[in-house]
């Protein structure tokens, strides 16, 4: 057990404290963890701060170094179970008589970071709403039979990788016609929440804080029709998604051709390779989606600097790219993409 | 010839009194020469001898002016749309419509299709009321309140005044009286015309202080099912105000829109009640967690919006003199609310058994009689039942006993993955089941998965129609060494969900026992040193599970 001596950093505005804070959680020290937002908690600092100065941006520090391969995916798991138990902690010691209206809170179908929104749940509980929490990965149907039946003021939709953004368009637009106003949060959305708008999310708010504020002070938005929104994606969308299965297997057979050692695998390694293949497939789908080739891009990006703290060379990643590519000779924005993306890879 | 000319002109005159088109006449100089009795009565300040060019319509003196063929304007609350034709070369005439009714009839459409599709968009109850209040403000009045009727002697109402936020509720059923017009639009009876009730009759609760007084009061019924769904309280401000004979036709068909919506919401709220209530036995239930244990629940249901089905899990407590508890996961064959209700069945008939203290094995016997017995025809269930207690150590024993169910996983400190070998019959399909139990014993940190074949026959992966499959199941648990409990099931709920893409179609339950960590984990460079007393190296290698027969 964690013992708070002198020599333990206690206030929030001490580096140390933040330190101590994330050693606790990497430890899957629970109790440490829970006695230190108590600490804090007892001195007076606002619950909020708590979550999202400490909570949250403690699990934005455990993203980082998973990202950085410093640490490893179950510490990274072990680390956010803790972190939920402290927010809990934190709630449970809060109660905030509801006098604003009820919102509903989801991660969209495939999205697994809850975290997030159950800091947003608890921020909004403390602001006076009346909250739904329902949690990760929230089917669609699901969440417009919620809306029916509760019938609240808004929806809060996250989505944290921009994959799930089709499936994002289409909750909301199903939350807006059953009337319900929906804001977007979560970097899914694109820098700057660029892909809300054109999602035809009413709101996008950057963070918690900023949702929080902005339900409070401009909300409900006005209502139109939302049947007169534009479909997005085209044929070549439709093509990539419906024959996902075809180019993630002729992909594999490119590879092999190119490079032998690909055909000793192991199913695991097979396996892991056609993920991968997919996930750049699904990336590319998701850009066709929104018709912007800075989602791809920043994609590779991100995905370069994770493989590159894995020592796996930049060189793979363009591989699989040029295997992508030359299934899709006949389809211009994907041409276009992959090959903004292989630029992306080109060390000048 | 003056005399012919005179005669000339009056028959010209005569000619034009009698259509019934506007016509106004002009020299080409824009002298009014004429305005027929149509056109006297659309426009009574046009003057014959005064210019068209300086005429009080603004719109017809810029059209003369700028030398246009048509115009529109509204002129003293009516729509006039103008033509200009010559008249030969020395005369032109302006013919004039009124398109007042046109435009009223557009602007009613238009209301009333945006009231289709908004009071049409909605299957809940307040909502379906405050789209009621906001159309009605939007188009109708200055305020709109919807009032319904009494519930325990007291009635709900949603307010809206133009250009503030909706008010809501309730009021003592006595009040209603107090507004005209209310009780008989409640009571189902035929609206009374806005002439006949006195604004100045309406008490002063009916709308906030700042709307001043009101000059026009509507009460119209909100038809519902064979009773009226509510009332519809209209009101507008002013000396002059009033419904006319259209508005309150208007009224009367919206008010039969808004009642349709606003009683198939109340439909619907009553079937989810009742459903809520039934559901609320099937859904997996709050999970009770014994001393020195962990237990973890997860339940996912098919793509359906009940999210109930053919899977479940179930935990029973510690009896007087049996400190074991008992754990169940099953899946009965079928899916969706049929599939669920018999597990409530075998959810309670467990949940009996576990109080006379059968032992689990015994307990897959009685069951599969039980259902036999109870008559229904192709309904089979597979489960796992089990006793978990803590032993010395904070390690944990558990005695399995399968009845055609896939067989628990145990995720064991090192990472490997074992399979309990403990096997049996499916129950309900034939009068003798045989089952082999098995013991397990679990270290600190280790990990027993018990969960149902939606999990491993879960299709997707690249091909999109390929099985998750025991091996990457298994694959999944080992790269979850080290996670709580908690995270473990989440985390195999993850990656099923990523490998099938959201196409989820089949139901999965999972079933965690875990035996809790006692000292905080060490994971890897953390920097705390790893002072577990009971990672015993050297048990790693016992065989920790054995069949018994």
């Amino acid at each position: 057990m964690t013992v708070f001596t002198s020599a333990t950093p206690r206030s929030l505005d001490d580096p140390g404290f933040r330190e101590h804070y994330l050693r606790l959680v990497g430890d899957g020290d629970e109790y440490g963890a829970i006695e230190a937002v108590n600490a804090l908690l007892d001195e007076g600092v606002p619950a909020q701060r708590i979550m999202t100065d400490l909570i949250a941006g403690t699990q934005q520090r455990v993203g980082e170094l998973w990202a950085a391969n410093e640490w490893s995916i179950a510490r990274e798991h072990a680390a956010t179970a803790i972190s939920e138990r402290a927010l809990a902690s934190v709630a449970a010691r809060t109660h905030v008589r509801p006098r604003r209206g009820r919102i509903t809170i989801a991660c969209v179908d495939g999205e697994w970071h809850a975290l997030p929104v159950r800091i947003l749940a608890e921020m909004l509980r403390l602001d006076g709403w009346r909250v739904d929490f329902l949690g990760a990965s929230v089917p669609g149907p699901h969440l417009v039979t919620h809306l029916h039946q509760t019938g609240p003021d808004a929806v809060a939709l996250s989505c944290m990788i921009s994959t799930r953004l089709p499936r994002a368009h289409a909750a909301i637009t199903a939350c807006r016609a059953a009337g319900v106003p929906v804001i977007a949060g979560g970097r899914g959305f694109g820098p700057g929440g660029r892909y809300a708008e054109k999602l035809t999310a009413d709101a996008w708010a950057d963070g918690a804080e900023a949702a929080v504020a902005r339900l409070a002070t401009d909300w409900p938005p006005p209502i139109d029709d939302p049947s007169t929104a534009a479909f997005l994606g085209d044929d070549e969308y439709t093509w990539v998604v419906r024959g996902r299965g075809e180019l993630i297997a002729a992909t594999l057979e490119h590879l092999a051709a190119t490079y032998p050692h690909v055909r000793d695998y192991d199913q695991r390694q097979t396996d892991a390779t056609a993920e991968d293949t997919g996930h750049i497939i699904d990336f590319l789908a998701a850009a066709l989606y929104v018709g912007d080739d800075r989602l791809f891009t920043d994609f590779i990006d991100w995905t370069n600097a994770v493989l590159t703290a894995r020592d796996v060379p930049t060189q793979a990643l363009a591989a699989g790219l040029r295997a992508i590519r030359d299934q899709l000779h006949d389809w211009p924005s994907s041409l276009r993409m992959l090959d903004a993306g292989l630029a992306r890879l080109d060390p000048k | 010839m003056t005399e012919r000319l005179t005669l000339a002109t009056a028959l010209l005159r005569a000619a034009l009194d009698a259509t019934s088109e506007a016509v106004v006449l002009c020299a080409v100089d824009h002298e009014i020469l004429m305005v027929n009795n149509a056109a006297q009565a659309l426009a009574p300040d046009l003057t014959p001898g005064t210019s068209a060019a300086a005429s009080p319509i603004a719109a017809l003196a810029r059209a003369v002016s700028e030398g246009d063929q048509t115009f529109a304007a509204e002129h003293d609350g009516r729509q006039i749309r103008g033509d200009r034709r010559d008249l030969g070369d020395e005369h032109y005439g302006w013919y004039l419509q009124d398109v007042t009714p046109l435009e009223q009839e557009r602007a009613r459409t238009a209301f009333l299709a945006e009231a289709g599709r908004r009071l049409a968009s909605s299957l809940n109850h307040r909502r379906a009321l405050r789209t009621t209040a906001e159309l009605a403000v939007s188009h109708l009045a200055d305020a709109a309140v919807v009032v319904l009727p009494a519930v325990r002697r007291r009635s709900a109402w949603v307010r809206l005044v133009a250009g503030a936020t909706i008010d809501e509720g309730s009021l003592r059923d006595r009040a209603l009286g107090e507004v005209p017009g209310l009780i008989e639009a409640l009571g189902g009876f035929p609206p009374i015309p806005s002439r006949w009730l006195d604004a100045g009759q309406a008490p002063e609760w009916l709308l906030p202080a700042g709307f001043g007084p009101i000059g026009a009061l509507l009460v119209t019924p909100l038809p519902g099912n064979a009773e009226p769904a509510g009332a519809l309280i209209l009101a507008r401000r002013g000396d002059r105000a009033s419904f006319t004979d259209e508005d309150e036709m208007l009224a009367r068909i919206f008010a039969a829109r808004a009642g349709a919506a606003v009683a198939a919401a109340l439909l619907y709220r009553d079937q989810v009640d009742t459903a809520a209530v039934l559901q609320a036995d099937l859904l997996p239930p709050e999970l009770y967690q014994p001393d020195g244990v962990e237990l973890i629940g997860s339940y996912q249901a098919a793509r359906d919006a009940m999210r109930i089905g053919g899977d479940f899990y179930d935990v029973f407590k510690p009896t007087p003199r049996s400190a074991d508890t008992v754990i169940a996961l099953g899946d009965v064959c079928g899916k969706g609310p049929e599939a669920a209700v018999l597990t409530g069945k075998v959810r309670q008939t467990l949940r009996a058994l576990r109080l006379v203290e059968v032992p689990p094995p015994d307990m897959l016997g009685v069951l599969n009689q039980a259902l036999l017995e109870s008559g229904r025809q192709h309904r089979f269930v597979t489960l796992v039942v089990g006793s978990v207690i803590r032993a010395d150590h904070g390690r944990v024993l558990l005695t399995l006993a399968s009845g055609g169910h896939p067989p628990p996983l145990v995720l064991r400190n090192d990472g490997t993955v074992e399979e309990v070998p403990t096997s049996g019959t499916l129950i309900g399909v034939v009068p003798q089941t045989v089952v082999h139990p098995a013991t397990v014993e679990l270290e600190p940190g280790e990990l027993c998965l018990l969960y149902s074949d939606g999990l491993t026959e879960a299709r997707g992966g690249p091909s999109g129609n390929e099985q998750y499959g025991e091996q990457r199941l298994r694959e999944a648990l080992s790269s979850c060494r080290d996670m709580p409990g908690d995270a473990t099931v989440e985390r195999v709920r993850q990656l099923v969900s990523d490998w099938v893409r959201g196409g989820m179609r089949d139901d999965i339950a999972m079933l965690a026992v875990r035996a809790p960590t006692r000292t905080r984990l060490s994971l890897r460079g953390g920097g705390a040193p790893n002072a577990s007393p009971f990672a015993i190296d050297a048990r790693r290698n016992d065989k920790r599970s054995r069949q018994r027969a």
